[in-house]
């Protein structure tokens, strides 16, 4: 298990150095000019000073190359600096001084070239740190809903397979699969902030939670961004759910678990599910890196500024570098949660043997 | 002994071999693919839903001919006939059965139109991305040389950010393509081509696990032992065998095509904004959304019910193209 863990890892560096090529040719490729939004007024000398200054002048792969520096070196240490910054370790890596390195010319401590933003002139890092808890409570509370109305769902309608529970399951999952994000969420807009007035439309993100009132208010807006996000997993779920527990109420072993007259209860929650959740806890975690992409849409529908948010307003504001760590920061979570999937699998099914 | 004991039967020995009914000519299997379809309700359904629509966004122009574009600033925000159930002093014009937007143009041409750009794109998206998958997939199951490189490869197309990869495209390609073929014609093309580029993993590892085990049985040997080429094999045998699990994908493909096209519409990255699409429609109708639902409700409810019917249509056929689901 350990070696094919260790394989796997190695395997997945050609992966992701396939994905930063595809990212980095696209963006490469791509005619947009970040000098766009230069007035006219701009000489084109002091223009081509400022593209050197981005660090457009140099070839191609040399600018591949210090992507590649800054995103596996850099940006960790920002990350790395953020997450000690309240605690003796901060500042342990011998070159994060906030940015400074030590330069040998100069004999002193100049700021460090670094993966900034076009946009802010930031590291990019801090500004996803300030995005992602965004994001992560709502896609990963709506992701907890999802699973936890899925699993019961899946099991009753394969229990009670052909029931009328299970026709009206079946149908409202292929409606949770057929209707698209961008819709359900302003349909609830309409229905339970328009008409009902029930919950804000808009999620507010300064908001601060220090009280009970606050805590609610908090809790009325992450409402419908969980309801759209869940819906989709929720149908996901639970007809993987429902496939596997069909699979196995057939076997032999139940039978003889039932025979040797244990509790239908017994059996069908711990025999038979035990069994049944192995592949879909392996569905469940290949599922997480797409919610964080079907999260782009939902986050621009409530207005939920997070990373998916990010993403779409560097886009439009052709901040290349912006745009490429966000999208190289989705594939690493593809890949890493395919890794954690298939460790899992073997991990929990004692009759898959990798060798 | 009685006369009866002692007549004895004739038996023909020939008659239990015989047919006691003339022979039928042999069932097409198609004909039994119908059977098993028709008794899926939700199939037929979501079939002729989709046919309904196909028909109605192809035919409709010449039945319904209001130009989408026309500007009538007179008649604007009219509200759709139906609101006159409930609502009586509503502003509403009989000859404006869906109503009129912000600019007066009307909205039920502006469906047909949206209809029929987003199943263009979805359509031909989908073809794209099958024949992408199915030469793949062949290619990758009948040649064994070709098959690590190519599952390789579609193992690294899985582990691509789609969505995000999507929209960088879109947002960096739009410019030149629009230059070269026109604002329509350039989105069309972009769309349809990142779709597709983007969606024929599943296909490929579909039909190449058909194809290897199809591959090993013996009507393929004996194809094979009479001399013929790999290329006739995999048109003459192997192809035909896996046509049921690529309809499968396609319908998949389908609804994966139009969803994409009109999350692209709706985040504004996708065709230009007086080219309707319904995900154009809904993305514009949003702002507007407490005053005039039915303009978000409209498109959304198209494109919904469009998908779940691809999607049951989808269910419905894999049941029916099973062999061993068929006939129960």
């Amino acid at each position: 298990m350990l070696t094919f863990t260790i394989r796997r890892l190695i395997l997945s560096i050609p992966t992701l150095l396939f994905i930063s090529i595809v990212i980095f040719a696209l963006l490469q490729l791509a005619p947009g000019d970040p000098m766009a939004q230069v007035p006219l007024t701009v000489p084109p000398e002091v223009k081509q000073k400022m593209r050197e200054a981005l660090g457009l002048g140099a070839p191609v792969h040399i600018q591949y190359l210090k992507w590649l520096n800054q995103f596996f070196i850099v940006e960790p240490q920002f990350l790395i600096d953020w997450m000690t910054r309240n605690s003796f370790l901060f500042g342990w890596l011998p070159d994060t001084q906030l940015g400074m390195v030590y330069d040998v010319e100069l004999e002193k401590l100049v700021p460090q070239q670094r993966n900034i933003s076009w946009q802010t002139r930031s590291p990019i890092m801090d500004i996803v740190i300030q995005r992602i808890p965004q994001t992560l409570w709502v896609v990963g509370l709506a992701y907890l809903v999802g699973i936890l109305i899925a699993l019961p769902i899946g099991i009753y309608s394969a229990y009670r397979h052909y029931s009328v529970f299970d026709q009206t399951g079946t149908f409202i999952t292929m409606i949770g699969f057929s209707i698209p994000p961008f819709f359900t969420g302003p349909l609830l807009i309409v229905i339970f902030s328009v008409t009902l007035g029930w919950l804000p439309s808009i999620y507010d993100t300064t908001h601060v939670v220090n009280d009970w009132t606050s805590f609610k208010y908090q809790l009325s807006q992450m409402i419908l961004p969980v309801m759209v996000l869940a819906l989709q997993t929720t149908a996901q779920i639970s007809r993987y759910m429902r496939a596997s527990m069909l699979d196995n109420l057939n076997q032999d072993y139940v039978r003889t678990a039932r025979a040797k007259g244990l509790k239908e209860g017994v059996v069908v929650m711990v025999h038979v599910l035990r069994n049944s959740m192995i592949p879909v806890i392996t569905v469940i975690a290949l599922g997480v890196p797409s919610i964080f992409g079907g999260a782009i849409i939902t986050e621009n529908v409530f207005g939920v500024n997070g990373i998916g948010q990010l993403l779409i307003t560097a886009l439009f504001a052709n901040d290349i570098p912006m745009v490429m760590t966000i999208t190289f920061i989705f594939a690493i979570m593809i890949v890493a949660f395919n890794l954690i999937a298939d460790v899992l699998y073997g991990v929990l099914d004692p009759r898959i043997r990798y060798d | 002994m009685t006369d009866a004991s002692l007549k004895t039967v004739e038996i023909d020995p020939y008659a239990a071999l015989q047919d006691k009914e003339p022979p039928r000519a042999p069932r097409n299997q198609w004909l039994d693919v119908w059977d098993q379809f028709k008794k899926h309700k939700g199939a037929v359904f979501g079939g002729g839903f989709l046919l309904f629509i196909t028909l109605a966004v192809l035919l409709g122009p010449y039945i319904w001919n209001v130009d989408p574009q026309k500007l009538d600033i007179r008649n604007k925000d009219a509200r759709p006939i139906w609101t006159l159930i409930w609502d009586s002093s509503a502003k509403t014009l009989w000859h404006r059965p869906f109503g009129t937007d912000n600019l007066g143009r009307d909205i039920l041409s502006n469906m047909i139109a949206g209809g029929r750009a987003s199943m263009a794109v979805g359509w031909t998206a989908m073809l794209l991305s099958l024949s992408i998958g199915t030469a793949v997939g062949v290619a990758a199951g009948y040649f064994k040389r070709l098959d690590g490189l190519l599952m390789r490869l579609t193992d690294l197309f899985l582990s691509l950010p789609i969505l995000p990869l999507l929209l960088v495209a879109v947002t960096l390609f739009r410019q030149p393509l629009r230059a070269n073929f026109g604002p329509e014609g350039g989105m069309f093309i972009l769309i349809v081509v990142i779709v597709g580029i983007t969606s024929w993993m599943q296909t490929a590892r579909i039909v190449r696990g058909e194809i290897l085990a199809l591959k090993e049985r013996e009507f393929i040997l004996a194809a094979r032992s009479i001399g013929t080429s790999p290329g006739a094999i995999i048109r003459r045998h192997l192809l035909p065998n896996v046509v049921s699990p690529i309809m499968v994908s396609a319908t998949l493909g389908l609804a994966v095509a139009i969803i994409t096209e009109s999350a692209l519409s709706f985040l504004g990255v996708g065709f230009p904004s007086d080219f309707p699409t319904w995900g154009k429609m809904l993305a514009d109708a949003v702002p507007r959304m407490e005053e005039y639902p039915e303009r978000v409700l409209l498109p959304g409810i198209a494109i919904s019910l469009t998908v779940l019917g691809v999607n049951y249509l989808g269910d419905g056929l894999r049941d029916a193209l099973d062999p061993r689901i068929r006939g129960r």
